[in-house]
């Protein structure tokens, strides 16, 4: 079977102000199944969103291949729905529109889009906010609209840049329930980055883990916890705390690397 | 109201109960506020009335009052002026006509000016290129006084409506330039992307992403480009015309008129600040998705 998604040995290197190159990404590969829910973690500063990045399309890559459903990325393609880490909703759009704004890119009149958004916005838990303003809800709402906002393109792959990190930890287990419950309904494949390793193995059937950059694909590791999963208490499950573990171990060392690098820069 | 006033607010009210408390705080304000209306009024009495009576109070053995009046006015003299013109009419013709033709420069040179401003911002703001080849010509333009424009625009457009337009559409055009062209660089990268992913293009995205961001820059400058398209108009009117507030003033200094002067001023600023008020209205209706920007503090 085709991969939804496959980096053949990627490299991504910036210009740095000074007049030096960065390299963010090395030969990284990386590969998801279609319907998969992939976790990538890493130490902060791996590379992780500049992954997410050349997924989606956003920037090229410096070397090596990236394919979305068997064909090579050129621009923003398709089919791809993003959440951001920082709040991307527009502020000047009320929650209606912010929802419906997918669907009208795509051609669709107005009032259809509208409709289609009004679903999609019951379906987040927001019926009711339909005509409030991003700054008017509170951040697990507006995670809830962003969610919406990408879901109603009814993407084949989700890209989620540490969606939840900015939200408090009952919010946070309370979103990401939602998260899996909306994705099970889908036959979208799901990239979720984060730096919260349970959060990963929680929520993922994959576990990614890069090494502090320049980041490559130090191990990957299956998560075979059945489905339905309830996140605020798989904590408890024996299979858990063994793939934790087992994960941990690998990340730990990455994780010390990129903390002796950032005491050494200070 | 400031912050201290409020601390003390605090300090003061923390003992008793907290309805209490409340209405102690509102009836504090109100004090406050009342405080601040007098002081303004006795203020403006303490400087109008100085003016007046050193321009009456004269010095023992000297010819003339402390201040001369035939060279720095008297606010007596300028109420009576401005009574003169409202009821008599000016030289030029009835007062209402003078303000009028300034106010039509004014809007036209405003409208003018800042429809190409935000244009043209926007447009070398989406586009590099444009903006790469025009910065430097913008820049040596911008770093000129333009007023003096004003002098050419009266050879080459005449002693009409066109001249003073012109004038103050080009001290409009560059402040909401520059403006919208910031505005159009700040748009949040994220904002961007998001757009784009979910399909946006490249003229969805300056009309419903790129415009709605820059809107904050935008009308930040008109605030400041309205009283620079008075000045543009004043200053052309000053350069040669017919009819207008500024001519008023310019005839009232050619006749050594200290009051004419003065109360030409006062017209002036009262249709600026009439002016600013209309602009706020038109700020509050465009960007009213922005929360509420702290104006008062009463915490």
């Amino acid at each position: 079977m085709a991969h939804a998604i496959e980096l053949r040995d990627v490299a991504k290197r910036f210009p740095t102000p000074s007049g030096g190159v960065f390299t963010a990404l090395k030969g990284l590969n990386l590969q998801v199944a279609p319907g998969e829910f992939a976790a990538v973690v890493g130490p902060t500063g791996s590379g992780k969103s500049t992954t997410l990045a050349l997924i989606a399309g956003l920037e090229p890559p410096s070397a090596g291949e990236v394919l979305v459903g068997g064909r090579p990325v050129n621009g923003v393609g398709e089919g791809i729905g993003y959440v951001f880490q920082t709040d991307a909703v527009f502020p000047w759009k009320t929650v209606l529109e912010n929802v419906a704004a997918g669907p009208r890119y795509h051609g669709m009149g107005g009032r259809d889009a509208r409709d289609r958004a009004r679903q999609w916005i019951s379906r987040v838990g927001l019926a009711g906010f339909e005509d409030r303003y991003p700054h008017q809800l509170s951040g697990g709402m507006r995670k809830r609209v962003a969610l919406a906002q990408s879901l109603i393109n009814g993407p084949q792959i989700l890209l989620m840049d540490e969606p939840f990190s900015a939200l408090d930890v009952q919010t946070r287990s309370l979103m990401e329930n939602e998260l899996l419950a909306l994705w099970a309904s889908t036959s979208a494949c799901v990239v979720f980055v984060t730096h919260d390793l349970e959060e990963a193995i929680a929520l993922a059937d994959r576990v990614f883990v890069l090494t502090a950059g320049p980041a490559t694909v130090k191990g990957n590791y299956l998560v075979d916890i059945p489905r339905p999963r309830n996140v605020s208490e798989i904590r408890f499950d024996p299979r858990f705390a063994e793939i934790y573990k087992e994960i941990w171990n690998d990340l730990r060392d990455e994780v010390l690397v990129s903390y002796e690098r950032s005491r050494r820069v200070d | 109201m400031s912050d201290h006033v409020v601390l003390t607010d605090r300090r003061l009210t923390a003992a008793p109960a907290v309805a209490d408390a409340a209405a102690e705080r509102r009836s504090r304000q109100r004090r406050h506020r009342l405080t601040v209306q007098l002081l303004r009024v006795l203020a403006a009495a303490v400087w109008i009335g100085s003016w007046e009576l050193t321009t009456r109070v004269s010095i023992p053995g000297a010819d003339h009052a402390l201040v001369d009046k035939f060279f720095f006015g008297q606010p007596s003299g300028i109420a009576q002026q401005l009574y003169t013109w409202v009821t008599e009419g000016t030289a030029l013709g009835p007062l209402w006509q003078q303000v009028a033709v300034t106010m039509q420069e004014t809007i036209l040179g405003f409208l003018v000016g800042s429809v190409l401003g935000v244009f043209v911002g926007i447009l070398l703001g989406r586009n590099r290129l444009l903006a790469d080849v025009f910065s430097p010509y913008i820049k040596a333009a911008n770093s000129i006084p333009r007023v003096v424009l004003g002098a050419l625009f009266a050879i080459s457009l005449g002693l009409d409506l066109k001249a003073k337009v012109a004038t103050a559409a080009v001290l409009v055009f560059f402040v909401v330039f520059f403006n919208a062209f910031q505005g159009v660089r700040e748009v949040d990268r994220n904002l961007i992307a998001n757009a784009r992913i979910l399909g946006a293009d490249s003229r969805r995205l300056t009309t419903e992403i790129v415009i709605p961001s820059a809107m904050s820059w935008i009308i930040a400058s008109l605030h400041i480009s309205f009283g620079l398209a008075l000045v543009g108009a004043v200053v052309g009117e000053l350069f040669g015309a017919t009819q207008g507030v500024g001519e008023l003033i310019y005839s009232a200094k050619n006749n050594f008129n200290a009051n004419g002067v003065f109360a030409g001023m006062l017209l002036l600023a009262v249709v600026a600040l009439v002016a600013e008020s209309l602009i706020t209205a038109l700020e509050n209706r465009l960007i009213k998705w922005r929360p509420n920007p702290v104006t008062d503090v009463t915490i």
